[in-house]
């Protein structure tokens, strides 16, 4: 389970934005689709959950942690967050070869001395994700797609309780896209921990979604189970579409539209 | 004339040695403060960044004037030197200490450039992965920002062989001694020394060509390796 509820605001900035959301999600859907046009403040929210960006206040809860509590001064940094987090362009270290990144998390200072025990785990995980043959390469070697998995098996390799996806196919050209779709919701499928998504593709919130979050202006609404509310639409777009007209005609902020 | 080598040899011997450790030094330091710095905003980090800087537009002699202030024998830290058996005043670790002040903002400026051009995106990988600050900066900056660092010390290594005006207030000019290769071609000039002083231009000259093609052939074999 996850509760949110975030304010953060940066009223200095060239565009003054604020971000200003209160859901909770439940545990009846094992993936959670955070929908929405670009600067809509999803990848503000994802940052607040992996513990990169500090909210101004709220509370973050995660299953039983607490990981952040405005007014009772709670912050759990990210390093002890267990959170895994896929970046937006994957993130992959530049300088090290891909065993090298997925043993990151459990190697020291020096990240290029890879203990055997560490080696064996990263080139296993390697192997899972169909790429234990590149273990030896750096990412600017690998192809979108081949990236994609590399910073997934990273991710995962950290043991991480929840796996957040930022926009994991906006990399990528269109026609891999449908392709990379198929195979990362089989690869999260076979996970057991809870994944958040976040994109602005009706098809993405297709294949993704369990519990859907609309956002829009710095503010959510929550669609508790949008696979049900989804049979009554010919496609992905016109239901979404459905969904924003709603709230919009409920008044904005409108997250007691559902 | 006198070219018996030593008065070649030593003040080059000299100079390449202060040079090389207020580099090193410098290196630790002005590294360090970068990644402090770095991507900092505020009125502390702002002050922070000019004071860091100011040896860099500051007339070497006015340096080499703060320095006796601080270090020198009745300076605010001279006692405690001196408690420590450490003189500074008259002696090559002078020269050093008036080095690593003047090469410290060529460092810090092009390291904190370099480290403010690492994708954040990477460091935040990083730290969803466990990795503490320190391991961040050590594992993932450092690395990616190398090469913008090297330059800088580089450029501080060659300033570092030309200094002359802070050296000569705190180091004196005692051949031999403190007596760098940018002090003795003066005082070979001075004393109407042309040919010593020619000779020592060379060297100076061929120290320093050599070193910034060395720098270069490094930075491409290790891009070759790449």
């Amino acid at each position: 389970m996850i509760s949110l509820r975030l304010y953060k605001s940066f009223k200095n900035a060239a565009v003054p934005f604020s971000l200003d959301v209160d859901y909770e999600i439940g545990d009846e859907h094992k993936n959670v689709v955070l929908f929405g046009p670009s600067g809509s403040g999803k990848s503000l929210t994802m940052q607040c959950l992996a513990g990169l960006v500090r909210p101004d206040s709220g509370h973050i809860r995660l299953g039983g942690r607490t990981l952040y509590d405005g007014q009772a001064n709670v912050f759990v940094p990210a390093q002890r967050r267990r959170i895994g987090y896929m970046f937006q362009d994957y993130a992959l270290f530049p300088h090290l070869t891909l065993l090298q990144n997925v043993a990151y998390s459990g190697t020291g200072l020096w990240p290029w001395r890879v203990c055997p025990a560490q080696q064996e785990r990263a080139q296993a995980v390697l192997e899972r994700f169909g790429i234990g043959h590149l273990a030896r390469n750096l990412p600017s070697q690998l192809s979108g797609g081949q990236r994609q998995r590399a910073a997934l098996a990273r991710a995962l390799n950290a043991g991480p309780e929840l796996l957040l996806l930022d926009e994991p196919f906006s990399a990528l050209d269109p026609l891999l896209r449908e392709r990379l779709r198929e195979e990362l919701l089989e690869l999260i499928a076979g996970l057991t921990i809870p994944a958040v998504i976040i994109t602005h593709d009706p098809g993405d919130v297709d294949a993704f979604a369990g519990s859907l979050i609309l956002y829009d202006h710095g503010h959510a609404r929550l669609v508790p189970d949008y696979t049900e509310l989804r049979r009554g639409f010919g496609s992905p777009g016109h239901c979404l579409r459905h969904l924003q007209e709603q709230a919009a005609a409920a008044g904005c902020p409108a997250e007691q539209a559902f | 004339m006198d070219l018996d080598g030593i008065s070649i040899w030593s003040p080059l011997e000299l100079s390449l040695r202060v040079a090389g450790t207020a580099t090193l030094v410098s290196f630790v330091a002005a590294t360090l403060m970068a990644w402090l710095l770095a991507r900092k905003k505020g009125p502390m980090p702002a002050l922070l960044d000019a004071l860091c800087t100011l040896p860099l537009v500051l007339p070497p002699t006015v340096l080499g004037y703060y320095l006796i202030l601080l270090v020198g024998r009745r300076g605010l830290l001279g006692h405690w030197l001196a408690e420590m058996g450490i003189n500074l005043i008259f002696s090559w670790k002078g020269a050093v200490v008036a080095a690593t002040v003047v090469v410290f903002p060529l460092i810090y400026k092009s390291a904190r450039a370099a480290l403010e051009q690492v994708d954040s995106h990477l460091e935040n990988a990083a730290r969803t992965l466990g990795a503490s600050e320190w391991r961040v900066f050590v594992s993932v900056s450092l690395p990616l920002a190398w090469k913008g660092i090297f330059a800088g010390l580089m450029l501080a290594f060659a300033r570092g062989m030309g200094e002359f005006g802070a050296t000569l207030m705190i180091a004196g000019n005692i051949p031999g001694k403190t007596q760098t290769l940018a002090l003795a071609i003066y005082d070979a000039f001075q004393a109407g020394n042309d040919v010593q002083a020619t000779w020592l231009v060379i060297v100076t000259s061929l120290a320093c060509v050599s070193m910034l093609m060395a720098a270069e052939l490094l930075l491409k074999l290790k891009r070759r390796r790449r």
